[in-house]
Protein backbone atom coordinates (compact mmCIF):
# COMPACT_ATOMS: atom_id res chain seq x y z
CA UNK A 1 0.00 0.00 0.00
CA UNK A 2 3.06 1.95 -0.42
CA UNK A 3 1.32 5.50 -0.64
CA UNK A 4 3.70 7.98 0.66
CA UNK A 5 1.27 10.97 1.35
CA UNK A 6 2.65 10.73 -1.69
CA UNK A 7 1.27 7.97 -3.84
CA UNK A 8 4.31 7.09 -5.56
CA UNK A 9 6.14 3.70 -5.20
CA UNK A 10 8.66 4.13 -2.67
CA UNK A 11 10.95 1.27 -4.93
CA UNK A 12 14.20 0.92 -3.03
CA UNK A 13 14.32 -1.16 0.17
CA UNK A 14 13.03 1.45 3.29
CA UNK A 15 9.76 0.18 4.27
CA UNK A 16 9.01 -2.97 5.07
CA UNK A 17 6.80 -4.83 3.01
CA UNK A 18 6.56 -1.94 0.97
CA UNK A 19 8.21 -2.01 -1.64
CA UNK A 20 7.24 -4.25 -4.56
CA UNK A 21 9.60 -3.47 -8.02
CA UNK A 22 7.48 -3.78 -11.20
CA UNK A 23 9.27 -4.90 -14.12
CA UNK A 24 11.30 -8.20 -14.87
CA UNK A 25 13.03 -9.58 -12.30
CA UNK A 26 16.41 -9.93 -13.94
CA UNK A 27 19.35 -10.71 -11.89
CA UNK A 28 21.49 -7.92 -11.52
CA UNK A 29 24.74 -8.47 -12.86
CA UNK A 30 27.59 -5.93 -11.62
CA UNK A 31 30.50 -6.95 -13.97
CA UNK A 32 28.31 -5.57 -16.92
CA UNK A 33 28.35 -1.97 -17.64
CA UNK A 34 25.54 0.01 -16.24
CA UNK A 35 23.98 3.55 -16.10
CA UNK A 36 21.86 5.81 -14.67
CA UNK A 37 18.66 5.47 -16.85
CA UNK A 38 17.73 8.58 -18.98
CA UNK A 39 14.21 9.14 -17.70
CA UNK A 40 16.04 9.74 -13.90
CA UNK A 41 16.51 12.20 -12.15
CA UNK A 42 18.47 12.78 -9.34
CA UNK A 43 17.70 15.46 -6.45
CA UNK A 44 20.52 15.96 -3.46
CA UNK A 45 19.22 16.19 -0.15
CA UNK A 46 21.12 16.03 3.27
CA UNK A 47 21.28 12.55 3.83
CA UNK A 48 22.24 11.36 0.03
CA UNK A 49 19.72 11.87 -2.84
CA UNK A 50 15.77 11.88 -4.32
CA UNK A 51 15.61 9.34 -7.30
CA UNK A 52 12.50 9.97 -9.65
CA UNK A 53 11.88 8.16 -12.92
CA UNK A 54 10.17 10.14 -15.02
CA UNK A 55 8.82 7.12 -17.13
CA UNK A 56 7.32 5.01 -15.07
CA UNK A 57 7.03 7.89 -11.77
CA UNK A 58 8.58 5.61 -9.34
CA UNK A 59 10.06 7.35 -6.49
CA UNK A 60 13.44 6.06 -4.69
CA UNK A 61 16.09 7.42 -2.41
CA UNK A 62 20.12 7.27 -2.23
CA UNK A 63 20.81 6.85 1.52
CA UNK A 64 24.91 8.12 1.84
CA UNK A 65 26.10 10.55 -0.79
CA UNK A 66 28.73 7.75 -1.95
CA UNK A 67 26.04 6.06 -3.13
CA UNK A 68 24.83 9.01 -4.79
CA UNK A 69 28.26 9.47 -6.68
CA UNK A 70 28.21 5.73 -7.19
CA UNK A 71 25.17 5.98 -9.44
CA UNK A 72 26.12 9.40 -10.85
CA UNK A 73 29.44 7.79 -12.06
CA UNK A 74 28.43 4.28 -13.31
CA UNK A 75 28.44 5.17 -16.98
CA UNK A 76 32.14 6.23 -16.63
CA UNK A 77 33.36 2.85 -15.67
CA UNK A 78 33.16 -0.43 -17.60
CA UNK A 79 31.48 -2.23 -14.92
CA UNK A 80 29.68 -1.38 -11.43
CA UNK A 81 32.12 -3.23 -9.52
CA UNK A 82 35.22 -1.05 -11.06
CA UNK A 83 32.50 2.09 -10.21
CA UNK A 84 32.59 0.65 -6.32
CA UNK A 85 36.55 0.70 -6.61
CA UNK A 86 36.85 3.73 -8.06
CA UNK A 87 34.46 5.18 -5.40
CA UNK A 88 36.20 3.65 -2.50
CA UNK A 89 33.76 1.64 -1.47
CA UNK A 90 35.43 -0.30 1.28
CA UNK A 91 35.19 -4.20 0.23
CA UNK A 92 33.10 -5.26 3.32
CA UNK A 93 30.64 -2.80 1.99
CA UNK A 94 30.44 -3.57 -1.29
CA UNK A 95 27.95 -6.76 -0.97
CA UNK A 96 25.67 -4.08 0.53
CA UNK A 97 26.16 -2.26 -2.52
CA UNK A 98 25.81 -4.26 -5.10
CA UNK A 99 22.49 -4.88 -3.27
CA UNK A 100 21.32 -1.52 -3.19
CA UNK A 101 22.13 -1.50 -7.01
CA UNK A 102 20.08 -4.52 -8.18
CA UNK A 103 17.22 -2.52 -6.15
CA UNK A 104 17.61 -0.23 -8.50
CA UNK A 105 17.81 -1.71 -11.66
CA UNK A 106 14.82 -3.74 -10.75
CA UNK A 107 12.86 -0.50 -10.35
CA UNK A 108 14.65 0.81 -13.64
CA UNK A 109 16.62 3.22 -12.22
CA UNK A 110 19.84 2.20 -13.24
CA UNK A 111 19.96 0.55 -16.41
CA UNK A 112 22.26 -1.47 -18.74
CA UNK A 113 24.86 0.56 -21.06
CA UNK A 114 24.43 -0.47 -24.89
CA UNK A 115 28.05 0.13 -26.25
CA UNK A 116 30.77 -0.49 -23.27
CA UNK A 117 32.69 2.35 -22.00
CA UNK B 1 3.46 34.05 13.55
CA UNK B 2 3.41 32.19 17.17
CA UNK B 3 5.04 28.79 18.16
CA UNK B 4 2.52 26.19 17.94
CA UNK B 5 4.61 23.18 19.02
CA UNK B 6 5.41 22.15 22.75
CA UNK B 7 8.82 23.34 22.55
CA UNK B 8 11.40 20.92 21.12
CA UNK B 9 15.23 21.21 21.79
CA UNK B 10 16.90 21.48 17.87
CA UNK B 11 18.84 18.56 17.10
CA UNK B 12 21.02 17.57 14.96
CA UNK B 13 20.36 15.41 11.96
CA UNK B 14 21.77 11.94 12.29
CA UNK B 15 24.15 10.31 9.74
CA UNK B 16 23.18 7.65 8.18
CA UNK B 17 20.39 5.31 9.90
CA UNK B 18 16.94 4.74 8.89
CA UNK B 19 14.67 7.14 6.18
CA UNK B 20 12.31 7.61 7.99
CA UNK B 21 14.57 9.36 10.88
CA UNK B 22 15.91 11.25 8.01
CA UNK B 23 12.39 12.84 6.89
CA UNK B 24 11.64 14.08 10.33
CA UNK B 25 14.24 16.54 10.14
CA UNK B 26 12.77 17.41 6.87
CA UNK B 27 13.77 17.48 3.15
CA UNK B 28 15.54 20.48 0.98
CA UNK B 29 12.53 20.22 -1.29
CA UNK B 30 8.95 18.44 -0.51
CA UNK B 31 8.16 15.08 -2.15
CA UNK B 32 5.12 15.93 -3.12
CA UNK B 33 2.78 18.43 -2.60
CA UNK B 34 -0.62 19.29 -2.65
CA UNK B 35 -1.81 22.25 -4.04
CA UNK B 36 -5.56 23.68 -4.17
CA UNK B 37 -5.90 25.52 -7.31
CA UNK B 38 -9.16 27.32 -6.44
CA UNK B 39 -11.81 27.47 -3.47
CA UNK B 40 -15.05 27.24 -5.90
CA UNK B 41 -16.77 24.07 -5.88
CA UNK B 42 -20.19 22.80 -7.38
CA UNK B 43 -20.67 20.22 -4.56
CA UNK B 44 -20.94 21.38 -1.00
CA UNK B 45 -19.60 18.07 1.00
CA UNK B 46 -20.12 17.84 4.69
CA UNK B 47 -16.55 17.04 5.69
CA UNK B 48 -14.65 19.42 2.88
CA UNK B 49 -11.21 19.64 4.61
CA UNK B 50 -10.87 23.11 2.78
CA UNK B 51 -14.50 24.73 3.44
CA UNK B 52 -14.79 25.03 -0.28
CA UNK B 53 -17.83 26.52 -2.16
CA UNK B 54 -16.95 29.60 -3.04
CA UNK B 55 -14.25 31.13 -5.06
CA UNK B 56 -11.42 33.57 -3.13
CA UNK B 57 -11.07 36.58 -4.57
CA UNK B 58 -7.49 36.82 -4.32
CA UNK B 59 -6.75 33.26 -5.82
CA UNK B 60 -3.36 33.15 -7.98
CA UNK B 61 -3.82 34.22 -11.68
CA UNK B 62 -2.51 31.98 -14.47
CA UNK B 63 0.55 33.75 -14.55
CA UNK B 64 1.36 33.50 -10.68
CA UNK B 65 0.15 29.48 -10.64
CA UNK B 66 2.77 29.37 -13.99
CA UNK B 67 5.49 31.02 -11.64
CA UNK B 68 4.74 28.79 -8.58
CA UNK B 69 5.27 25.80 -11.49
CA UNK B 70 8.72 27.12 -12.42
CA UNK B 71 9.64 26.93 -9.63
CA UNK B 72 8.61 23.73 -8.50
CA UNK B 73 10.43 22.66 -11.40
CA UNK B 74 13.77 24.46 -10.54
CA UNK B 75 13.72 23.02 -6.45
CA UNK B 76 12.99 19.68 -8.88
CA UNK B 77 9.62 18.97 -6.97
CA UNK B 78 8.69 15.96 -9.53
CA UNK B 79 5.00 15.88 -8.88
CA UNK B 80 2.09 17.78 -7.33
CA UNK B 81 -1.48 16.53 -5.45
CA UNK B 82 -4.24 19.43 -7.18
CA UNK B 83 -7.23 19.56 -5.94
CA UNK B 84 -9.63 22.14 -4.28
CA UNK B 85 -12.52 22.86 -4.46
CA UNK B 86 -13.05 21.03 -8.09
CA UNK B 87 -10.01 22.15 -9.85
CA UNK B 88 -11.63 21.57 -12.69
CA UNK B 89 -13.96 24.80 -12.35
CA UNK B 90 -10.90 26.82 -13.30
CA UNK B 91 -10.93 27.87 -16.67
CA UNK B 92 -7.18 27.97 -16.94
CA UNK B 93 -7.08 24.29 -15.32
CA UNK B 94 -6.39 22.56 -18.68
CA UNK B 95 -3.61 25.10 -19.37
CA UNK B 96 -1.88 24.71 -16.43
CA UNK B 97 -2.21 21.14 -16.36
CA UNK B 98 -0.36 20.99 -19.57
CA UNK B 99 1.99 24.14 -18.50
CA UNK B 100 2.95 21.77 -15.24
CA UNK B 101 3.58 18.20 -17.55
CA UNK B 102 5.73 20.50 -19.91
CA UNK B 103 7.90 21.71 -17.07
CA UNK B 104 8.38 18.01 -15.52
CA UNK B 105 5.93 18.59 -12.82
CA UNK B 106 3.64 15.59 -12.63
CA UNK B 107 0.32 16.66 -11.95
CA UNK B 108 -2.48 14.06 -9.81
CA UNK B 109 -5.79 15.51 -9.85
CA UNK B 110 -8.72 14.87 -7.48
CA UNK B 111 -12.33 15.55 -9.07
CA UNK B 112 -15.87 15.21 -8.22
CA UNK B 113 -15.95 14.13 -12.27
CA UNK B 114 -18.37 17.05 -13.00
CA UNK B 115 -15.78 18.47 -15.96
CA UNK B 116 -14.67 14.79 -17.42
CA UNK B 117 -17.28 14.27 -20.23
CA UNK B 118 -16.25 11.65 -22.96
CA UNK B 119 -14.03 14.41 -25.00
CA UNK B 120 -12.10 15.79 -22.06
CA UNK B 121 -11.33 11.89 -20.69
CA UNK B 122 -9.71 11.15 -24.23
CA UNK B 123 -8.11 14.21 -24.03
CA UNK B 124 -6.87 12.92 -20.52
CA UNK B 125 -5.62 9.08 -21.78
CA UNK B 126 -3.51 10.95 -24.52
CA UNK B 127 -1.75 12.87 -21.24
CA UNK B 128 1.16 11.20 -20.14
CA UNK B 129 2.18 11.72 -16.73
CA UNK B 130 -0.95 12.75 -15.37
CA UNK B 131 -3.22 11.18 -12.73
CA UNK B 132 -6.69 11.05 -12.26
CA UNK B 133 -8.38 10.50 -9.07
CA UNK B 134 -12.36 10.80 -8.82
CA UNK B 135 -13.76 11.34 -5.33
CA UNK B 136 -16.22 8.95 -3.97
CA UNK B 137 -17.52 8.17 -0.70
CA UNK B 138 -20.13 5.58 -0.92
CA UNK B 139 -19.77 2.57 -2.71
CA UNK B 140 -23.92 2.76 -2.91
CA UNK B 141 -25.51 6.12 -4.46
CA UNK B 142 -27.74 6.27 -0.64
CA UNK B 143 -23.92 6.37 0.88
CA UNK B 144 -22.34 8.12 -0.76
CA UNK B 145 -24.97 11.56 -1.63
CA UNK B 146 -25.98 11.47 1.46
CA UNK B 147 -22.33 13.23 2.50
CA UNK B 148 -21.29 14.28 -1.13
CA UNK B 149 -25.08 15.58 -2.53
CA UNK B 150 -27.77 14.48 -4.72
CA UNK B 151 -26.53 13.14 -7.64
CA UNK B 152 -22.77 13.19 -6.69
CA UNK B 153 -22.33 9.32 -7.24
CA UNK B 154 -23.83 9.11 -10.91
CA UNK B 155 -21.43 12.30 -11.55
CA UNK B 156 -18.18 10.30 -10.57
CA UNK B 157 -19.39 7.26 -12.02
CA UNK B 158 -20.25 8.88 -15.26
CA UNK B 159 -16.70 10.40 -15.21
CA UNK B 160 -14.94 6.86 -14.38
CA UNK B 161 -17.29 5.15 -17.44
CA UNK B 162 -16.13 7.84 -19.25
CA UNK B 163 -12.33 7.51 -18.80
CA UNK B 164 -12.69 3.51 -18.65
CA UNK B 165 -13.98 4.33 -21.97
CA UNK B 166 -11.32 6.27 -23.56
CA UNK B 167 -8.49 3.92 -22.27
CA UNK B 168 -7.28 6.23 -19.56
CA UNK B 169 -5.09 3.57 -17.16
CA UNK B 170 -4.34 4.03 -13.68
CA UNK B 171 -6.51 6.61 -12.64
CA UNK B 172 -7.94 5.69 -9.53
CA UNK B 173 -11.01 5.95 -6.78
CA UNK B 174 -10.80 8.02 -3.78
CA UNK B 175 -12.42 7.44 -0.52
CA UNK B 176 -12.29 8.82 2.68
CA UNK B 177 -13.41 5.91 5.00
CA UNK B 178 -16.16 6.67 7.59
CA UNK B 179 -18.62 5.64 9.82
CA UNK B 180 -21.20 5.03 6.86
CA UNK B 181 -18.97 3.60 4.21
CA UNK B 182 -16.47 1.74 6.81
CA UNK B 183 -18.24 -1.42 5.75
CA UNK B 184 -18.18 -1.34 2.24
CA UNK B 185 -14.28 -1.17 1.30
CA UNK B 186 -14.94 -5.14 -0.34
CA UNK B 187 -17.48 -3.17 -2.83
CA UNK B 188 -15.61 -0.54 -3.37
CA UNK B 189 -12.82 -2.48 -4.75
CA UNK B 190 -15.13 -4.02 -6.44
CA UNK B 191 -16.85 -0.93 -8.55
CA UNK B 192 -13.19 0.15 -8.49
CA UNK B 193 -12.21 -3.16 -10.49
CA UNK B 194 -15.13 -2.89 -12.83
CA UNK B 195 -13.46 0.34 -14.69
CA UNK B 196 -9.93 -0.50 -14.21
CA UNK B 197 -9.40 1.27 -12.11
CA UNK B 198 -7.06 1.71 -8.71
CA UNK B 199 -8.49 2.01 -5.37
CA UNK B 200 -7.41 4.80 -2.71
CA UNK B 201 -8.49 5.04 0.54
CA UNK B 202 -7.60 7.87 2.76
CA UNK B 203 -8.36 8.98 6.65
CA UNK B 204 -10.96 11.16 7.61
CA UNK B 205 -9.44 14.69 9.66
CA UNK B 206 -11.85 16.50 11.67
CA UNK B 207 -10.28 19.94 9.25
CA UNK B 208 -12.68 22.32 7.95
CA UNK B 209 -16.52 21.47 7.62
CA UNK B 210 -14.88 17.57 8.62
CA UNK B 211 -14.30 19.15 12.04
CA UNK B 212 -18.70 19.57 12.30
CA UNK B 213 -19.50 15.81 11.15
CA UNK B 214 -16.39 14.26 12.77
CA UNK B 215 -18.60 13.35 16.02
CA UNK B 216 -20.98 11.32 13.53
CA UNK B 217 -18.31 10.48 10.96
CA UNK B 218 -15.08 9.12 12.23
CA UNK B 219 -15.10 5.26 12.00
CA UNK B 220 -15.27 3.43 15.67
CA UNK B 221 -13.03 1.66 17.15
CA UNK B 222 -14.57 -1.62 16.16
CA UNK B 223 -14.59 0.12 12.22
CA UNK B 224 -10.52 0.80 12.80
CA UNK B 225 -9.46 -2.06 13.95
CA UNK B 226 -11.39 -3.85 11.06
CA UNK B 227 -9.84 -1.28 8.38
CA UNK B 228 -6.61 -1.96 9.96
CA UNK B 229 -6.89 -6.02 9.48
CA UNK B 230 -8.21 -5.15 6.04
CA UNK B 231 -5.21 -3.19 5.03
CA UNK B 232 -3.02 -5.86 6.14
CA UNK B 233 -4.83 -8.59 4.17
CA UNK B 234 -5.16 -5.93 0.89
CA UNK B 235 -3.19 -3.30 1.15
CA UNK B 236 -0.68 -3.44 -1.56
CA UNK B 237 -3.28 -3.11 -4.05
CA UNK B 238 -4.82 -0.31 -2.32
CA UNK B 239 -3.14 2.94 -2.16
CA UNK B 240 -3.57 5.14 1.19
CA UNK B 241 -1.47 8.05 0.44
CA UNK B 242 0.33 6.30 4.01
CA UNK B 243 -2.41 8.17 5.85
CA UNK B 244 -3.62 5.53 7.63
CA UNK B 245 -0.61 5.41 10.03
CA UNK B 246 -2.31 5.49 13.22
CA UNK B 247 -3.43 2.18 13.14
CA UNK B 248 0.19 0.86 13.04
CA UNK B 249 -0.11 1.19 16.77
CA UNK B 250 -2.50 -2.30 16.48
CA UNK B 251 0.86 -4.47 16.31
CA UNK B 252 2.41 -4.96 12.61
CA UNK B 253 3.30 -1.69 11.34
CA UNK B 254 1.77 -0.80 7.82
CA UNK B 255 3.63 -0.19 4.87
CA UNK B 256 4.57 2.87 3.54
CA UNK B 257 6.13 6.22 5.80
CA UNK B 258 4.76 5.87 9.43
CA UNK B 259 5.31 9.25 10.12
CA UNK B 260 3.62 12.67 9.64
CA UNK B 261 5.23 14.41 7.01
CA UNK B 262 3.76 17.92 7.66
CA UNK B 263 5.83 20.69 6.63
CA UNK B 264 9.02 17.86 6.60
CA UNK B 265 8.22 15.73 3.32
CA UNK B 266 4.65 17.52 2.04
CA UNK B 267 2.72 20.34 2.23
CA UNK B 268 0.42 22.60 1.41
CA UNK B 269 -0.30 25.51 -1.11
CA UNK B 270 -3.77 26.68 -0.87
CA UNK B 271 -5.41 29.01 -3.87
CA UNK B 272 -4.47 32.59 -2.37
CA UNK B 273 -0.76 30.94 -2.27
CA UNK B 274 -0.56 30.60 1.18
CA UNK B 275 1.24 27.49 2.35
CA UNK B 276 0.63 25.66 4.99
CA UNK B 277 1.74 22.70 6.76
CA UNK B 278 -0.57 19.85 5.32
CA UNK B 279 -3.17 19.86 3.58
CA UNK B 280 -5.65 19.30 6.75
CA UNK B 281 -4.21 21.99 8.79
CA UNK B 282 -5.33 25.23 6.87
CA UNK B 283 -5.33 27.38 10.22
CA UNK B 284 -3.22 30.38 10.85
CA UNK B 285 -1.13 28.21 13.10
CA UNK B 286 -0.21 26.18 10.19
CA UNK B 287 0.72 29.11 8.06
CA UNK B 288 4.22 29.41 6.84
CA UNK B 289 3.87 31.72 4.12
CA UNK B 290 3.03 32.91 0.56
CA UNK B 291 4.64 31.88 -2.46
CA UNK B 292 3.63 35.59 -3.16
CA UNK B 293 6.18 36.86 -0.86
CA UNK B 294 9.89 37.31 -1.75
CA UNK B 295 11.78 34.09 -2.21
CA UNK B 296 8.56 32.39 -3.18
CA UNK B 297 7.72 28.77 -1.94
CA UNK B 298 11.38 27.99 -2.13
CA UNK B 299 12.48 30.72 0.69
CA UNK B 300 8.77 29.39 2.87
CA UNK B 301 9.58 25.92 2.71
CA UNK B 302 13.36 26.18 3.58
CA UNK B 303 13.44 28.85 6.02
CA UNK B 304 10.08 29.42 7.48
CA UNK B 305 10.07 29.19 11.41
CA UNK B 306 7.52 26.83 12.08
CA UNK B 307 8.52 24.02 9.22
CA UNK B 308 11.96 24.57 11.18
CA UNK B 309 9.93 23.67 14.27
CA UNK B 310 8.38 21.02 12.61
CA UNK B 311 11.52 18.98 11.80
CA UNK B 312 12.91 19.25 15.33
CA UNK B 313 11.42 15.34 16.01
CA UNK B 314 9.30 14.92 19.09
CA UNK B 315 11.25 14.03 22.34
CA UNK B 316 8.44 14.92 24.41
CA UNK B 317 4.90 14.55 25.74
CA UNK B 318 2.60 11.77 26.85
CA UNK B 319 3.22 9.44 23.99
CA UNK B 320 6.84 9.35 23.75
CA UNK B 321 6.17 7.30 27.11
CA UNK B 322 3.82 4.62 25.35
CA UNK B 323 5.83 1.56 23.76
CA UNK B 324 4.05 1.88 20.87
CA UNK B 325 5.38 5.52 19.60
CA UNK B 326 7.63 4.26 17.61
CA UNK B 327 4.76 2.83 15.33
CA UNK B 328 1.90 5.61 15.13
CA UNK B 329 4.85 8.72 16.15
CA UNK B 330 1.29 10.00 18.10
CA UNK B 331 -0.78 9.89 14.80
CA UNK B 332 -1.88 12.84 13.19
CA UNK B 333 -0.92 16.56 14.37
CA UNK B 334 -4.39 18.30 12.13
CA UNK B 335 -6.87 15.26 13.61
CA UNK B 336 -5.23 16.43 17.76
CA UNK B 337 -5.35 20.05 16.77
CA UNK B 338 -9.04 20.92 15.30
CA UNK B 339 -10.55 18.24 18.47
CA UNK B 340 -8.60 20.38 20.68
CA UNK B 341 -6.18 17.59 21.95
CA UNK B 342 -2.53 18.95 22.50
CA UNK B 343 -0.48 17.98 19.79
CA UNK B 344 1.93 15.86 21.95
CA UNK B 345 -0.84 13.63 22.94
CA UNK B 346 -2.29 10.91 21.70
CA UNK B 347 -4.81 11.04 18.34
CA UNK B 348 -8.09 11.44 19.08
CA UNK B 349 -8.47 7.81 17.23
CA UNK B 350 -5.71 6.58 19.13
CA UNK B 351 -6.29 2.93 18.82
CA UNK B 352 -4.88 1.90 22.17
CA UNK B 353 -7.76 4.20 24.01
CA UNK B 354 -5.41 6.87 24.84
CA UNK B 355 -7.60 9.38 22.31
CA UNK B 356 -10.59 9.10 24.31
CA UNK B 357 -9.54 9.61 27.51
CA UNK B 358 -7.97 12.60 26.15
CA UNK B 359 -11.36 13.69 24.51
CA UNK B 360 -13.33 13.08 27.74
CA UNK B 361 -10.70 14.92 29.84
CA UNK B 362 -11.13 18.15 27.67
CA UNK B 363 -11.91 21.04 29.08
CA UNK B 364 -15.33 21.51 26.88
CA UNK B 365 -15.54 25.37 27.95
CA UNK B 366 -12.67 25.78 25.54
CA UNK B 367 -13.70 25.43 22.08
CA UNK B 368 -11.90 23.32 19.43
CA UNK B 369 -9.74 26.19 16.97
CA UNK B 370 -11.42 26.89 14.38
CA UNK B 371 -10.05 27.44 10.97
CA UNK B 372 -10.15 31.43 9.83
CA UNK B 373 -10.83 30.33 6.52
CA UNK B 374 -14.69 29.21 5.56
CA UNK B 375 -15.54 29.38 1.60
CA UNK B 376 -18.69 27.17 2.10
CA UNK B 377 -21.83 28.59 -0.10
CA UNK B 378 -23.82 30.56 1.68
CA UNK B 379 -27.19 29.91 0.27
CA UNK B 380 -28.37 26.75 -0.58
CA UNK B 381 -26.93 24.01 -3.68
CA UNK B 382 -28.51 21.98 -5.48
CA UNK B 383 -28.41 18.46 -4.61
CA UNK B 384 -27.03 19.67 -1.18
CA UNK B 385 -26.39 16.67 1.31
CA UNK B 386 -28.75 15.41 3.69
CA UNK B 387 -26.71 13.87 6.11
CA UNK B 388 -27.58 16.44 8.96
CA UNK B 389 -30.79 16.79 7.76
CA UNK B 390 -33.27 19.11 4.85
CA UNK B 391 -32.45 22.49 5.66
CA UNK B 392 -35.02 24.68 7.21
CA UNK B 393 -36.58 26.54 5.04
CA UNK B 394 -38.39 29.93 7.57
CA UNK B 395 -42.68 28.82 7.09
CA UNK B 396 -43.63 32.36 5.18
CA UNK B 397 -46.91 32.82 6.86
CA UNK B 398 -47.88 31.35 10.20
CA UNK B 399 -50.51 29.16 7.93
CA UNK B 400 -47.16 27.05 6.60
CA UNK B 401 -46.97 25.90 9.80
CA UNK B 402 -50.25 24.25 10.55
CA UNK B 403 -53.79 25.05 9.48
CA UNK B 404 -54.67 26.11 12.42
CA UNK B 405 -52.04 28.06 13.72
CA UNK B 406 -53.18 31.25 15.44
CA UNK B 407 -56.93 30.05 15.66
CA UNK B 408 -58.10 31.43 19.00
CA UNK B 409 -61.09 28.34 19.34
CA UNK B 410 -62.00 29.88 23.28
Amino acid sequence: MRGVLIDAALVSGTVPGGPRAAGPDVAFDPELPWQRSRSVALRPEPFGALVYHFGNRKLSFLKSQTLVRVVETLADHPSATATLVACDVPEAQRPAYVKALADLSRSSMIELRKAPA
Amino acid sequence: MTAVLPSRPARERPVGGRLIDQFEFGLDAPICLTWELTYACNLACVHCLSSSGRRDPRELSTAEAEAVIDELQRMQVFYVNVGGGEPTVRPDFWHLLDYAIGHDVGVKFSTNGIKLDKARAQQLARTDYVDVQISLDGATAEVNDAVRGTGSFATATRALSNLAEAGMRDFKVSVVVTRENAGQLDEFRALTDSYGAQLRITRFRPSGRGADVWDRLHPTQAQQRDLYQWLLANGDQVLTGDSFFHLSALGEALPGLNLCGAGRVVCLIDPVGDVYACPFAIHENFLAGNVRSEGGFQRVWQHSELFADLRNPQTGGACTKCQHFDSCRGGCMAAKFFTGLPLDGPDPECVQGYGETALAARDLALAPPKSHLDHSHSGPVRGQPTLLGMPALPPAKACDESPLAGLDLR
